[in-house]
C-alpha cells in the first residue's frame, strides 16, 4: 500500500474527540430486502411501528372525527393552559443553558472533532436552518401577531390602543406598540431558537463526536447506556417520527388551505379541495425532486433560492413601507424585547392567561414538538462548527434576523392599522379575523401588490417544500437506524407518506385533531429536552478543548 | 495499456463485490499495476466506522488485507460526501481524478426495466467518466 495514495483526496485528519466505546453496531437492528426494482434498509421495529401508527391515527380520525377532535384539542389546551408553567420554565431553562455554553470554556469544543472542517458556507448553512426551522411561519404570524399582540392580547397588561367601539386612545398607542412587537420577537428570538439549538447540539455532539448513530435516542446514552439500543430508544424514536410526519403533515394540509385562500384574494382562484389537494401534490412533488437531488443538489439549493427571494420581499417592504420608520424602529423593537424579554418569560404572578397560555405555551409546545425534525436536520448540517460558534449562528444571529422581519412586516401592518381604519389589514385582523389574509392584506396596500403578493405565495409554497424535503429525510434517517445512505426510494416513500396523510386529511377532515395531537407531543419531548441539557454538559466534559 | 486501476467498493457488503475486486486483481497483476480501492461515506457514524478516521483505517486494512490475499500494490481512497445516496457517482468520478486511474472495475447489477429511468451507479459512471470503465455483472 502506498502511503501517498492514502492520503489524497482526504479531508485533514479530524482530530481528538471522546468517542463512545460501545458494542452497537449502526444497522445491525435494520432489514435489508429488495422489493421488484426497490432496495430497502429499514430499523427493525421503528420503521414498521412509526408507519403503522400514522396510518392508525389517520384511519381512527376519519372514522371519528366528531369524538377524536375535541379530545385531540382538549388535550392539547390541557397541556398548554395547565402546564403552561413548564412549558414556560423550560423554555427559560433552554435559553440559559445555551448562553451559559457560549460563554463558559465548554463553548470551544469543536462538532466533529478538534479539527474537524465545516462541511458548509456560512450562507448554505444558514439558508438551510433557517428554511427548516421557521420560514414559513414567520410569512404568516409577520403581520398578524405584532397587529394582534398590540391590539386584543394585552401581554402583561398591557392596554390596547383600540376601546371597546375600535376608535384609537392615543395615549395608550406607543406602549401597545412596543409591547406588541417584544411579544411577537419574544415567540421568534432567543427561546424557539434555543429549543432548536438543545437538540440540534446535544444530537451534533453525540453523532459527530461520540460516534452514535444521528437519532434521537443516541442523546439518552448518557441515561439508558446500552439499553437505548432497546425499546426505550425505539419508543424515542418512533415518537420522533410521529411528532414530525403529523407536524409536517398537518401545517401542509393547513398551508394549502391558507395558500389557496391567497390565491383566491390574488387571482380570484376559489378556494376548493381540489385547488388544495392540487397544491399538496405540487408542493409534495416538487419536495420530492428536491430530496432525490440530495442534500447539496436539492435540499441547500433550494434553500438558498428561497433565502434570497425572502431577502427580496424584505427589502421591497422596507423600502415601499415607512421606510425611516422601520430603520429606527429597528432598534427600537430590540431594545423593547431586551427590556420585556425577562418580564415576559416569568410563569408566575400574571394576569394575561389568554397571552400567556394561549400564545407562548402553545408556541413552546409547538416548537418543541418540531425540535426533532429541525434539531436532527441542524444537527447534520452542522459539522466542523464550535459550540459557540454553532450556537451564536443558531440563536444569535436568527434572533436578530427575526427582529429584522418582524419589525418591516409587522412594523409596516402596525402603521397601516394605526393610521387608516380602512387598511386591509385593519378588516382582516382587527374588524374580522382572517390571519391567513393579513400579510396579503398588508402588502395590498402597498405598491405593486400584485406582483409582490404573487412573489409572497410562491415564497410560501417554497418554504413548505424546504420544510417538506427537509422532513422526509430526517425521517428517512431515524426509520433506517440513523444510516443517511440508506436507499433513495425510501425518502421518497416518506415524503409521498406525508402527502397522502395531508391529503386524507384535508379531504376527510381532522387537520386540526391531528395537528393537535403533535403539538401535545411537545410534552415528552420537553422532558426529552431538559434531559438532553444534562447529556449535553456530560458530553462536553469529556470532550478535548 | 493502463496505469491504476480503481475498483469502487462498499465495506459494509464487500463480500458482494468478490468479483468485481478479483476481475481488477487479475488485470493488475497482469499488467503489474497498482489497484486503489475507492470508498464513499457521510461523515455522519455509520455501520462501518463512526469517525472518518476510523473510516480511512478500515479502509486502509482491507486494502491491505486484498493486497496480501490477491498479491497486488494496493491503497485505499475514502471519501466523504454530505448525502452519499445521492452523491456517490460525483465523489467516485472525483475519486477517479484524485488518484490518476485510467481504469474503473465496478460490480453492477443485470439491468432491468427501472435502470431505463434510474440507470445504476455503475451505468452513470462509464457514462460520465473520461477514462475506461469495467463493468462486472
Amino acid at each position: 500500500m502506498s502511503d501517498n495514495d492514502s492520503n489524497q483526496g482526504i479531508p485533514d485528519p479530524e482530530g481528538a474527540a471522546g468517542v463512545i466505546d460501545t458494542s452497537y453496531e449502526i444497522g445491525q437492528d435494520n432489514i435489508e430486502a429488495n422489493v421488484g426494482p426497490f432496495n430497502l434498509d429499514i430499523h427493525n421495529p421503528v420503521f414498521l411501528i412509526s408507519g403503522l401508527t400514522v396510518v392508525a391515527f389517520v384511519f381512527l380520525t376519519l372514522a371519528f372525527q366528531t369524538e377524536v377532535g375535541p379530545l385531540f384539542d382538549a388535550l392539547r389546551k390541557w397541556l398548554t393552559s395547565g402546564l403552561d408553567w413548564f412549558f414556560i420554565i423550560s423554555a427559560n431553562v433552554f435559553v440559559l443553558v445555551c448562553l451559559t455554553l457560549i460563554v463558559t470554556p465548554l463553548g470551544k469544543v469543536r462538532i466533529g472533532g478538534q479539527d474537524a472542517e465545516p462541511d458548509y458556507s456560512y450562507f448554505g448553512w444558514f439558508a438551510m436552518l433557517f428554511a427548516a426551522g421557521m420560514g414559513i411561519g414567520l410569512m404568516f404570524f409577520g403581520v398578524l401577531e405584532p397587529v394582534y399582540h398590540m391590539a386584543f392580547s394585552a401581554p402583561l397588561g398591557v392596554p390596547s390602543p383600540f376601546d371597546a367601539d375600535g376608535n384609537l386612545i392615543p395615549e395608550n398607542v406607543a406602549a401597545a406598540k412596543a409591547m406588541g412587537m417584544a411579544a411577537t420577537i419574544y415567540h421568534w428570538g432567543l427561546h424557539p431558537w434555543a429549543i432548536y439549538a438543545v437538540v440540534a447540539l446535544a444530537l451534533a455532539l453525540f453523532s459527530f463526536n461520540k460516534g452514535l448513530p444521528l437519532t434521537m435516542r443516541s442523546v439518552f446514552y448518557p441515561i439508558f447506556g446500552e439499553r437505548t439500543w432497546g425499546w426505550p430508544g425505539h419508543i424515542i424514536d418512533i415518537l420522533a417520527v410521529f411528532a414530525t410526519l403529523f407536524g409536517l403533515a398537518t401545517s401542509l394540509g393547513f398551508g394549502a388551505q391558507q395558500a389557496n385562500a391567497g390565491l383566491e384574494f390574488v387571482f380570484g382562484i376559489p378556494v376548493s379541495i381540489t385547488a388544495q389537494v392540487i397544491l399538496i401534490i405540487a408542493i409534495t412533488g416538487i419536495a420530492m425532486i428536491s430530496v432525490v437531488r440530495g442534500l447539496d443538489g436539492g435540499v441547500k439549493v433550494l434553500s438558498e433560492i428561497n433565502m434570497m427571494i425572502a431577502a427580496l420581499l424584505l427589502l421591497f417592504v422596507i423600502i415601499a413601507g415607512p421606510t425611516g420608520t422601520l430603520i429606527s424602529s429597528f432598534f427600537s423593537n430590540l431594545g423593547a424585547y431586551a427590556r420585556e424579554v425577562v418580564p415576559l418569560s416569568m410563569p408566575f404572578g400574571r394576569d394575561d392567561d389568554g397571552f400567556r397560555q394561549g400564545w407562548t405555551s402553545f408556541y413552546w409546545a409547538w416548537w418543541i414538538s418540531w425540535s426533532p425534525f429541525v434539531g436532527m436536520f441542524i444537527a447534520r448540517v452542522s459539522r466542523g462548527r464550535t459550540v459557540r460558534e454553532f450556537l451564536v449562528c443558531v440563536l444569535i444571529i436568527p434572533t436578530i434576523v427575526s427582529v429584522l422581519w418582524m419589525t418591516a412586516f409587522g412594523g409596516t401592518a402596525v402603521e397601516q392599522v394605526l393610521t387608516d381604519s380602512d387598511s386591509q389589514v385593519h378588516e382582516y385582523v382587527i374588524a374580522s379575523y382572517n390571519p391567513e389574509l393579513s400579510l396579503f392584506g398588508m402588502l395590498a396596500d402597498l405598491p405593486m401588490a400584485s406582483i409582490t403578493s404573487f412573489i409572497a405565495i410562491i415564497l410560501v409554497i417554497v418554504f413548505f417544500v424546504t420544510s417538506s424535503d427537509s422532513g422526509s429525510l430526517v425521517i428517512d434517517t431515524i426509520t433506517a437506524g440513523g444510516k443517511v445512505d440508506a436507499p433513495l426510494s425510501q425518502r421518497v416513500f416518506w415524503c409521498t407518506f406525508e402527502g397522502l396523510v395531508a391529503i386524507a386529511l384535508l379531504i376527510g377532515g381532522g387537520l386540526g385533531a391531528l395537528q393537535a395531537m403533535a403539538v401535545s407531543t411537545g410534552f415528552p419531548f420537553t422532558i426529552v429536552l431538559l434531559l438532553a441539557c444534562y447529556a449535553i454538559f456530560k458530553g462536553l466534559w469529556d470532550e478535548p478543548r | 495499456m493502463f496505469k491504476k486501476i480503481l475498483i469502487p467498493i462498499d465495506l459494509t457488503h464487500a463480500e458482494k463485490l468478490e468479483k468485481a475486486v478479483a476481475t481488477g486483481a487479475y488485470l493488475a497483476k497482469m499488467s503489474s499495476i497498482p489497484v486503489v480501492f475507492a470508498a464513499v461515506t457521510s461523515s455522519v457514524p455509520g455501520p462501518v466506522a463512526h469517525t472518518p478516521d476510523e473510516f480511512r483505517a478500515k479502509l486502509d486494512a482491507y486494502a491491505k488485507a486484498q493486497a496480501e490475499k490477491l498479491g497486488i500494490e494496493a491503497s485505499g481512497h475514502a471519501m466523504f460526501a454530505h448525502d452519499p445516496a445521492v452523491d456517490l457517482e460525483n465523489a467516485l468520478l472525483k475519486a477517479i481524478h484524485e488518484t490518476g486511474a485510467d481504469l474503473v472495475v465496478m460490480q453492477t447489477h443485470i439491468p432491468h426495466l427501472s435502470d431505463h429511468f434510474w440507470p445504476s451507479n455503475g451505468g452513470r459512471i462509464a457514462t460520465h467518466s473520461d477514462v475506461s470503465v469495467f463493468l462486472v455483472r
